[in-house]
């Protein structure tokens, strides 16, 4: 049959069977064609041997390793928080003791913002989205009896506080008589994003953006094997943007830290393969897995092309990958099982490294232990049970998903395009062109719901009948904030104050001189100086970052 | 005391509270509230009790929305209906929107919210309510 004639038969079966809509759209907004073939495919100038390659090869759209799932699967990486130092050590035994290997280290909101736990503005926040650390008497205790050699390797969401967070896991490595090279940390240290979505921001951009290089050129020149940032996504996504924004955003900002770390005279081969990526996974399923294929496609060239880099590794993008909160509803939560699976699905096709899957409740209160055994369970069918993992990249040369793939990749240049116009991720952040766009694609989102042009099952179509929302409390054990003030002021009592002043001075003169701050810091937390003590200092000489009201 | 002038554009101030930084629901309804022909303060994040509720006087806001994501809504409601109190200003209905549990839902109206709008709540409800309001 000839094209022309099944276009024919097309029309027909519109005629006589309708059409569910006028015009179909991807989440991005790339219009879907009836039909994905050879000829469309090679009209828009996909060149197999240029644009696929083989897995394991540049440029990696079809994956980084050349055996993907069939030598191992992807990292099952839960993502869990808790209040105090004890519980948070219990539960990661527990988790070691079921065979967990890479351990994340949630840090409640004060933490993560620089302020100790009897600061005013803690208040009520203290150990609630993770644990409180405020010196490194707390991170002794998290880790008590759990040497740092243990997992494979430990995760934080420090951000603002990157640097930090490096010099105590040193600090904590040489309390524990374990030499660096045989642990790893991953900080996720990536500022950027934090001004435009999650907000865990405490200095200007400028000065930020150098002390998170600051953790990169330290790791680079001393702890080589140590990820010291991760480059995400994933929050942009949860706070708006659209696949194809999330892909520019989240690789204009790579950008600029690879910018900032050249320009300290690192090699872009010394770091770079150290970078990793953190990306959403909502439930555009087809939208998503080409978004993974092009973001590697990008990544690779971008650091072929743009940054000479000549080593393997630098062009391979390890994608962390975390299910998506905004596409869960409150309305008939039970039904976020199912959503879960399909966005890990999603990831685990598109070539994910690691996946965290949401807990089906997670919209209603912190996961129950049975939604979050769910979350990790779905993660094991899906490897164990439906064969998805068995073949390299199995939806490679589909002519729709390399379309999508193509198609990504370009609405996602010509926006890098434009940051680059607007003089790069910082500027562009600072002018608000990323949060302009971002809004106007959250805001579509709403409307569409709104005018049920965009179906949410169980929220605007197929509702029960007078459901009741069932949100929980967010209950934290009684007295954490009162432990976590009396912990600080018996480290406050017990340390050496002039030691303590004479390390944060000399911190202040590393970021006055505009030196590297961590070999500072290491002397700072080994005096049992707090993470608050540290940052004050910083803003001292850099200033503080604060939102002002706007009219809209 | 502060005087309303009778206007027939509803004013708001949509103010996120406390360290919290999911601002994606507070901004989406700022902008539906705006398209929706309203005037719009948006606060931006981690803002204190004591801003929200001087800009709020300030600006002479018909209603002030609050968005809450992390569990802190009473606490935030105590706090910021203190500071009202000092601006003698608790004739400003407060509304709220986020992840509330019900069971809260009667102490956070006894600390005077107007209304809660749970997730998965349509902006034009909440366009509906504050036109309600502001008459």
């Amino acid at each position: 049959m000839k094209r022309e004639e099944w276009e024919e038969l097309l029309a027909l079966d519109y005629r006589n069977r309708g059409r569910r809509k006028a015009r179909f759209y991807s989440d991005s907004k790339i219009e879907l064609h009836d039909l994905y073939d050879a000829d469309r495919l090679q009209r828009s100038g996909f060149d197999p041997e240029r644009d696929l390659g083989f897995p394991g090869a540049f440029p990696y759209t079809r994956g980084i390793y050349p055996a993907m799932y069939r030598a191992d699967f992807w990292i099952m990486g839960q993502y869990s928080g808790f209040g105090n130092p004890e519980a948070t050590n219990e539960r990661f035994k527990y988790l070691l003791s079921k065979g967990q290997t890479a351990l994340a280290l949630a840090l409640d909101l004060p933490t993560q913002l620089g302020l100790d736990s009897d600061h005013e503005l803690a208040d009520g926040e203290v150990g609630k989205a993770g644990v409180a650390i405020n010196s490194l008497q707390d991170m002794e205790d998290i880790f008590d009896g759990i040497p740092l050699d243990q997992p494979r390797q430990i995760f934080t969401t420090a951000n603002a506080i990157g640097p930090i967070m490096l010099a105590l896991f040193l600090a904590l490595g040489e309390k524990q008589g374990i030499d660096p090279s045989r642990f790893t940390v991953v900080l996720q240290n990536d500022i950027l994003k934090e001004f435009v979505a999650r907000g865990t921001y405490i200095f200007p951009p400028t000065p930020s953006l150098k002390f998170a290089i600051d953790a990169v050129e330290y790791c680079t020149r001393r702890h080589p094997h140590f990820k010291p940032i991760v480059v995400c996504g994933s929050h942009m996504r949860q706070g708006g943007a659209t696949a194809v924004q999330e892909v520019a955003f989240s690789l204009s900002n790579a950008r600029a830290y690879i910018d900032e770390a050249v320009a300290r005279g690192l090699q872009v081969d010394d770091f770079a393969p150290s970078m990793e990526c953190q990306l959403s996974v909502p439930m555009n399923l087809f939208e998503e897995i080409a978004k993974y294929r092009a973001f590697r496609r990008m990544w690779a060239r971008m650091l072929r092309e743009r940054y000479g880099a000549r080593k393997p590794e630098s062009m391979q993008c390890f994608i962390r990958v975390y299910t998506t909160g905004y596409t869960m509803t409150a309305q008939q939560p039970l039904n976020n099982i199912v959503r879960v699976a399909i966005e890990a699905l999603g990831a685990i096709l598109g070539g994910a490294q690691s996946l965290s899957t949401n807990a089906m409740d997670e919209v209603l209160c912190i996961p129950s232990r049975e939604a979050a055994h769910v979350a990790l369970m779905t993660q094991h069918i899906l490897a164990h049970e439906t064969g998805i993992a068995d073949v390299v990249d199995p939806l490679g040369g589909s002519y729709y998903v390399e379309s999508l793939t193509n198609e990504i990749e370009a609405g996602a240049r010509e926006l890098m395009d434009e940051v680059d116009r607007r003089g790069g991720a910082q500027k562009a952040i600072e002018e608000g062109f990323y949060q302009k766009l971002m809004r106007k694609a959250a805001a579509d989102y709403q409307r569409e719901i709104e005018s049920g042009e965009r179906v949410i099952v169980g929220l605007n179509r197929f509702r029960e009948e007078e459901e009741e929302i069932r949100i929980e409390s967010f209950e934290v054990d009684e007295g954490v904030q009162e432990r976590a003030i009396e912990r600080l002021r018996r480290t406050r009592a017990g340390r050496d104050d002039a030691r303590v002043r004479s390390c944060l001075e000399s911190l202040e003169n590393a970021a006055r001189q505009g030196r590297n701050t961590v070999p500072a810091l290491i002397d700072c937390v080994r005096a049992y100086a707090t993470i608050g003590e540290m940052c004050e200092t910083l803003s001292r000489v850099w200033g503080r970052y604060q939102e002002s009201p706007t009219w809209l | 005391m502060v005087v309303k002038r009778a206007r027939r554009i509803p004013r708001v101030l949509v103010a996120k509270i406390g360290l919290d930084g999911h601002s994606r629901g507070a901004q989406v309804v700022a902008h539906g509230l705006r398209d929706a022909g309203m005037e719009v303060i948006y606060t931006g994040i981690r803002q204190t009790p004591a801003a929200v509720a001087r800009a709020a006087v300030q600006e002479d806001v018909d209603v002030i929305g609050i968005s809450s994501m992390v569990g802190a809504h009473l606490a935030i409601m105590k706090k910021l209906r203190k500071e009202l109190e000092a601006l003698n200003a608790t004739d400003i209905p407060v509304i709220l929107g986020g992840i509330i549990p019900q069971k809260d839902y009667d102490a956070l109206r006894a600390l005077g919210a107007g209304a809660i709008f749970p997730p998965g709540s349509k902006v034009s409800d909440i366009v509906e309510y504050i036109r309600g309001v502001v008459r």
